[in-house]
């Protein structure tokens, strides 16, 4: 396996995030597989931003502590990260600003003086160096930054690169693979395309880390998709927008965080009853409450599964990686319509913000699904009673169709009632469509496993720790299963990937356990857990010291 | 008590056969027969098919109006309706959406929705059965209910001053502004169809009589007036403030029912129709967004 990790840190608002992209693409250019960490604090200028840039030939998916290349803008981003210096670690850093670097100083401050250049072209300088160390070509970097750069300030970029690229020196050579170019996306456009392609006319969103991303992407491109993207006073009126733009007949999706859906909850027990679609963007991060608002968390499992009053059906997946995020966006805005219920994307910080290889050929799709459409005979009711729950849609502006939705109890033409024989028909004919999409979740992909079976240990993973356990398994042999759909719970699929699991392992990004409680409630054993909650991701080695506390 | 039918049929066909639930002399029984006239004569007056009306309930008593009529209808949440009728207008522009909302429903639980919703001169009508008192709830003081109101939940009489509803939405934004009152239901259907008619977020506060909690019709009887030919400058600002100023819902004064303010401003949903329209292949949209980022 060739590898190499490259972190660049800074204060917030010198760009490191987008250096840190940049950083990605310049490996994938080269063939490599790339996947990027972005760890920032909740400020808007200074403090410590950094981002950790891992390439492989292999498949990866999370970063490793180590790393090859330190570019640091202050002492802070050599301070922070002492533990990742290694004998043959190479650090360049800003000497205009760091008093204690041992490597290669880079005098920012004159070369920007000198180049008559803006001080956010400093991650040039930063990256121009990193060419240099790293044996890439000059002329790649030239191309990876006017891909990235915009035209007024590509030149300077350009000298200032090439200032950086020329003050320090070659230490190691990136041997370009014979492999594809993959486009490198943030979870949150994975879940924007897979909406989009699943048949997304509009999304609604309030601000909220880490999902504001998501909303910026599809407002940046509504044009480009042709969707309406819509920015209301709160995420009660983002539920309630998506709801009426539904009730009128319009794919909607929305994007929150915890306390966002905290404020959707009312909204989503009324989708549930009304039976009107609407796919949710969860993005976690760490709470109770504001937490800490750019960290990393796995803590609203249960929340997502129980949120809202009273009892109905919803779909709840659970992706781990780009092409997941992408295919059960997709999937999940379908399905919502097939079978009139919410469906939750639930994915994290650490897979919404963070960015990796796209590989859209490995993609398998799954099947397209069509909502069931009034066909105009007789009389329209909308919670008419059909095989499998689910009543034919019409939308108000219909000729001969009265369509009534309602958050009382109602009856078949969705009139309120309170009467006995009539709220307990209805309430089986919402559950009904429960079943219906558990039976049609039967055909798709709802429990992956990697690793071969009989190993003697089973990581039980779900979400973005996904690619950490893989490769941390490897080291151990052991296999690693991963629910893709939290609800309604896979029993048979979960029940077949378990068969010969041995020791059971449930690695998770919180610090009760939420998929274990989940599959002790379904009757299965999670085994021992090894939580993490800090708010960071676990690094891979990190994961493999602490499997082998347990494998020990 | 239900005032005096006119006769039709179009009118006549648009009672639906849900069982009425309101109290005896119930000022919704005026709101919803004007709401049903309105509806029937704008059909028939300006050709806007039936099926295009859709009427949106909150909680509380005024809700139910949407289980009377013969229209496509979306019960929906407590103070909520207002950001599910954008949502309509945004993917319908055909429709000719009505929130049916309460006092308490939108003046206390969802007033965000309001002012948003003019400010932003979303396109959709919104009818406040305005009748100062919680009624499914037995008797709360609302957000409109005078100072020393003697509610279930305020034994003592409240110390705070009500909201002029009216004055928050000229402030707020709102294009068309009026008030009603529902001993006055002939001027209140035209105001109805006034508003529907209106390009823009259109706003109307119902004086509806309590029968049961807060049956002010005296009081109402004898300050109401309706308001004269040119006596406010509906395209003026500040005309507008002084008229509604005249009483704030608390101290006694004139109380004039008619519209205040009505004028045109580019309308919210307009904007983004553009971006929907035709029926775009967008899954090849996203496959070329991503071949651009390789």
């Amino acid at each position: 396996m060739s590898e190499y990790s490259v972190l660049i840190g800074g204060r917030a608002g010198e760009g490191i995030n987008t250096a840190g992209l940049s950083i990605a693409r310049l490996f994938s250019r080269l063939g490599y597989r790339t996947c990027m960490y972005f760890d920032y604090p909740s400020l808007i200028r200074g403090g410590h931003n950094f981002a950790i840039v891992r390439a492989s030939d292999m498949r990866i998916g999370a970063h490793r502590t180590p790393v090859d290349v330190l570019l640091a803008f202050d002492q802070n981003s050599i301070e922070h990260h002492r533990q990742r210096i290694r004998d043959t670690t190479t650090v360049v850093y800003d000497a205009s600003t760091v008093v204690r670097g041992q490597g290669y100083g880079l005098p920012l401050d004159a070369i920007l003086k000198e180049e008559n250049a803006p001080p956010i072209t400093g991650n040039s300088a930063m990256l121009g160096a990193l060419a240099q160390v790293a044996g890439i070509d000059r002329d790649l970097l030239e191309a990876v930054l006017r891909e990235s750069v915009p035209a007024k300030h590509l030149e300077a970029n350009l000298r200032v690169a090439g200032r950086g690229y020329d003050a320090v020196e070659n230490v190691f050579t990136v041997e370009p693979l014979d492999a594809p170019t993959f486009p490198v996306l943030t979870g949150n456009e994975a879940a924007g395309l897979g909406l989009v392609h699943g048949g997304l006319e509009s999304y609604v969103a309030y601000p909220m880390t880490p999902s504001s991303n998501l909303l910026h992407f599809l407002a940046e491109h509504a044009q480009d998709f042709s969707i309406k993207v819509l920015h209301p006073e709160n995420e009660i009126s983002v539920i309630l927008m998506a709801l009426g733009l539904a009730y009128a007949g319009e794919k909607a999706a929305v994007g929150t965080s915890g306390g966002g859906f905290c404020l959707m909850t009312e909204g989503l027990s009324f989708a549930g009853m009304a039976e009107l679609p609407v796919t949710i963007v969860m993005g976690q991060r760490p709470g109770p409450s504001t937490g800490m608002p750019t960290y990393t968390a796995q803590s609203d499992l249960h929340f997502v599964l129980n949120a809202g009053q009273g009892e109905f059906p919803r779909l709840v997946a659970a992706p781990g990686d780009l092409e997941e995020a992408y295919t059960w966006s997709s999937t999940a805005l379908m399905l919502s319509w097939k079978y009139q219920v919410p469906s939750i994307i639930l994915t994290d910080k650490t897979l919404a913000e963070g960015a990796s290889s796209f590989d859209i050929e490995t993609v398998v799709p799954h099947p397209d699904q069509e909502p069931v459409l009034w066909d105009g005979a007789g009389e329209y009711r909308r919670y008419a009673p059909r095989e499998g729950g689910v009543s034919p849609l019409a939308f108000p502006g219909r000729e001969g169709a009265v369509v009534r939705v309602n958050s009382y109890a109602h009856d078949e033409a969705g009139f309120t009632t309170e009467a006995a024989a009539d709220v307990k028909l209805l309430q089986e004919k919402r559950l009904a469509k429960g079943e219906s999409l558990r039976a049609e979740l039967a055909t798709y992909p709802t429990v992956k496993a990697y690793g071969p079976r009989n190993s003697g240990a089973t990581i039980v993973c779900w979400g973005s720790e996904k690619w950490a356990c893989i490769e941390a398994a490897e080291k151990f042999g052991a296999r690693v299963v991963q629910p893709l759909v939290l609800a309604p719970f896979p029993v048979r699929h979960w029940k077949e990937a378990m068969i010969g699991a041995g020791k059971i392992i449930c690695v998770e990004n919180n610090a009760t356990g939420e998929l274990a409680r989940l599959l002790r409630q379904q009757g299965f054993d999670p085994g021992r857990p090894v939580l993490k909650y800090d708010g960071r991701p676990f690094a891979v080695d990190e994961l493999e010291a602490r499997l082998l506390e347990v494998l020990a | 008590m239900s005032p005096e039918q006119p006769a039709g049929k179009p009118a006549g066909g648009l009672i639906s056969p849900a069982q009425n639930t309101w109290c005896p002399g119930c000022g919704n029984f005026a709101i919803e027969h004007m709401m049903k006239s309105a509806i029937a004569e704008l059909s028939e007056e300006e050709g806007i098919p039936l099926h295009n009306f859709v009427l949106l309930g909150g909680i509380g008593c005024h809700g139910k109006l949407v289980d009377y009529l013969n229209v496509n209808s979306f019960y929906g949440i407590h103070g909520r309706s207002i950001p599910a009728a954008t949502g309509m207008r945004l993917a319908n522009p055909d429709l000719k959406i009505i929130c049916h909302v309460g006092d308490g429903d939108i003046y206390a639980e969802g007033l965000d929705h309001l002012i948003f919703a003019a400010k932003r001169n979303s396109d959709i009508t919104v009818i406040v059965h305005d009748n100062r008192v919680y009624g499914l709830t037995t008797g709360q003081y609302t957000p409109t209910s005078p100072f020393g109101f003697r509610g279930r939940s305020t034994p003592g009489g409240i110390t705070e001053h009500p909201i002029n509803p009216l004055e928050v939405m000229l402030a707020a934004g709102a294009t068309h502004i009026a008030r009603g009152y529902t001993k006055k239901v002939r001027h209140l259907k035209d105001l109805f169809k006034e508003a529907i008619l209106h390009r823009g977020f259109s706003f109307v506060d119902v004086l509806q009589i309590c029968a049961t909690y807060f049956n002010l019709t005296g009081y109402y009887d004898a300050h109401a007036y309706e308001l004269a030919e040119g006596e406010v400058e509906t395209g003026r600002f500040e005309s507008a403030q002084e008229k509604i100023r005249e009483w704030d819902y608390d101290q006694e004064a004139p109380i004039a029912l008619g519209t205040f303010y009505s004028v045109e401003k580019p309308i919210y949903e307009e904007k983004f129709q553009a971006l929907t329209a035709g029926k775009p292949d967008r899954r090849a949209l996203v496959r070329k967004m991503i071949e651009g980022r390789r």
